[in-house]
């Protein structure tokens, strides 16, 4: 197991690669999920507003 | 085909065809990073010349042509957008511009990560690598240019025009920059022969493929289908989805 | 009152900005002048030395004349929109692209002639050997149209914005890169004593594709600026 995370020796360069990528490839992903909400919460408020 | 077409300009079945697809989009793009990445890491050999530093091609290379190809499907999007009228294709192409560029700088990064242990740099004017440079520019300009203008429609339309200047400048800075790295390095970059690739190596390099073009596919319609709510805000449809 | 030819039109538009051009005259200058000042930092910054600074000046000298060319862009069509001259041009009944291929040949002659007069004694400055002159004065000449060209793509998509000036640098310097790569590599190539003509008929490729697509581009990008 310890060999594994090793990588022969290269383990900052693969595992800063691999950590990067899966920090990018995640927030893209929550990004556009928040920016959702978002826009739910800004056109339900609109909309109470036009309604009252 | 034309009436399909037609169709998914409509924003409305647009939303509702793509919430069908979504959860099978997102969960297809999961189960393959996973299998692609166990695959990879473990699974496949250790090169006989890099070791263990080139697992690092799983993420470059899928990365690096997903770049590319961000950029022609943003063209043609503000092509179609541009010649058409489509409102979808303009919703397309500004919401590939931030995808394309995420893909274009993660392949910058990992390709020097992996540089630092071949070539001993993180960083060499190796022809690849600079193109890449300059992809990463074209993005940011493109996004530059849409965030400057107001209107959402003309912006979509110069970010056309743009994106299309740059299809035909892109060949040629390749080009360019591939004549001017062999002019210039050539012996200082230690360029490792690759032998026929070992299929353990091979088919995780593919299943890692189409995992991100089906994280593309998948950010692509979470990012669409804001863009869709946000645009057409006045309809009835979108007002009823709110209420719900 | 009978219609233009294309040729008068092409040919007014032309004659218009250069005569706009020799009344402000003294803004004309400001981008040789640009020129001159940037060139004669890097022998200050990096070293007096002749041996630095000539197997520096073919980048420097080609660098600094992309950047002049870039500050003198903004002033390509931010006149006319000011005062409305291009909408009028956009309802004209002649095609946009044979106008806005006046203005960039007006642009070239108002700037690019200069940076090409000016080029020899900047070379002298950085101790280039004479032999390699007359192919920076041809690169010049090849590329400067090259670099009015694109840029007026880039001009035009930018014109509506009110800080276009930073945001015109990112969308036209990448566009660049071709165009500097091999000029300079020639211009290198021409002191050291090598061929040169692959790089120049690279340039006069590049050219002929600009000098066909650019007004084009321009003249869409206009007509999307302006809506």
């Amino acid at each position: 197991m310890t060999e594994f995370f090793h990588m022969g020796g290269y383990a900052f360069f693969v595992w800063t690669s691999y950590g990067l990528a899966t920090i990018i490839l995640i927030a893209n992903v929550i990004l556009p999920i928040q920016r959702k909400k978002e826009i739910l919460n800004t056109l339900k408020r609109r909309l109470r507003r036009e309604q009252s | 085909m034309w009436l399909f077409f037609h169709k998914l300009g409509s924003p409305k079945y647009f939303y509702d065809l793509s919430g069908k697809f979504l959860p099978w989009f997102g969960g297809l793009t999961l189960i393959l990073m996973l299998l692609g990445s166990y695959w990879g890491l473990v699974v496949a050999p250790a090169d006989y010349q890099q070791g263990d530093s080139y697992r690092i091609i799983y993420i470059h290379v899928p990365a690096a042509w997903m770049s590319l190809f961000v950029y022609i499907v943003m063209a043609s999007a503000g092509a179609i957008g541009l010649i058409w009228k489509m409102k979808m294709a303009d919703v397309v192409a500004s919401c590939s511009a931030p995808l394309g560029a995420a893909f274009t700088f993660l392949a910058l990064v990992t390709g020097s990560l992996w540089g630092k242990p071949m070539w001993g740099t993180y960083w060499v004017w190796d022809a690849r690598l600079t193109s890449e440079l300059i992809l990463l520019f074209l993005y940011l300009g493109f996004m530059g240019l849409e965030a400057a203008i107001d209107d959402k429609r003309t912006a979509a339309n110069a970010c056309a025009v743009l994106a299309l200047v740059g299809v035909v400048n892109i060949p040629i800075i390749h080009y360019s920059v591939e004549w001017w790295n062999t002019l210039h390095q050539g012996s200082t970059v230690a360029r490792v022969d690759k032998p026929a690739m070992d299929v353990n190596m091979l088919i995780p390099l593919l299943i890692m493929w189409f995992a991100f073009m089906f994280y593309y596919g998948t950010t692509l319609f979470m990012r669409a289908r804001n863009e869709v709510l946000y645009r057409e805000r006045d309809t009835a449809w979108v007002k009823e989805m709110v209420t719900e | 009152m009978s219609e233009a030819s294309l040729y008068q039109a092409f040919s007014t538009v032309l004659k218009r900005d250069l005569t706009l051009a020799y009344r402000t005259r003294t803004e004309m200058v400001n981008p040789m002048l640009f020129f001159i000042i940037v060139i004669s930092l890097f022998p200050l910054a990096v070293s007096p030395d002749p041996k630095v600074l000539q197997s520096l000046a073919p980048g420097v000298i080609w660098v600094a004349a992309l950047l002049a060319t870039l500050l003198s862009l903004d002033s390509m069509f931010r006149s006319d929109f000011d005062d409305g001259a291009l909408e009028q041009m956009l309802l004209s009944v002649h095609p946009v692209s044979v106008l806005v291929l006046g203005k960039v040949l007006a642009h070239w002659l108002v700037t690019g002639i200069p940076l090409l007069l000016l080029a020899p004694l900047l070379a002298v400055l950085l101790h280039m050997p004479s032999d390699s002159i007359p192919a920076l004065m041809t690169t010049l000449a090849l590329g400067g149209p090259i670099l009015s060209l694109v840029g007026a793509i880039g001009v035009a998509l930018t014109v509506g914005l009110r800080r276009g000036g930073v945001l015109l640098s990112l969308l036209i310097l990448p566009l660049y890169i071709p165009v500097l790569i091999f000029a300079a590599n020639a211009v290198s190539n021409a002191a050291a004593g090598l061929a040169i003509a692959g790089q120049l008929y690279f340039l006069g490729a590049l050219l002929a594709l600009a000098l066909t697509l650019a007004p084009i581009a321009t003249a869409a990008a206009l007509r999307i600026s302006l809506r």
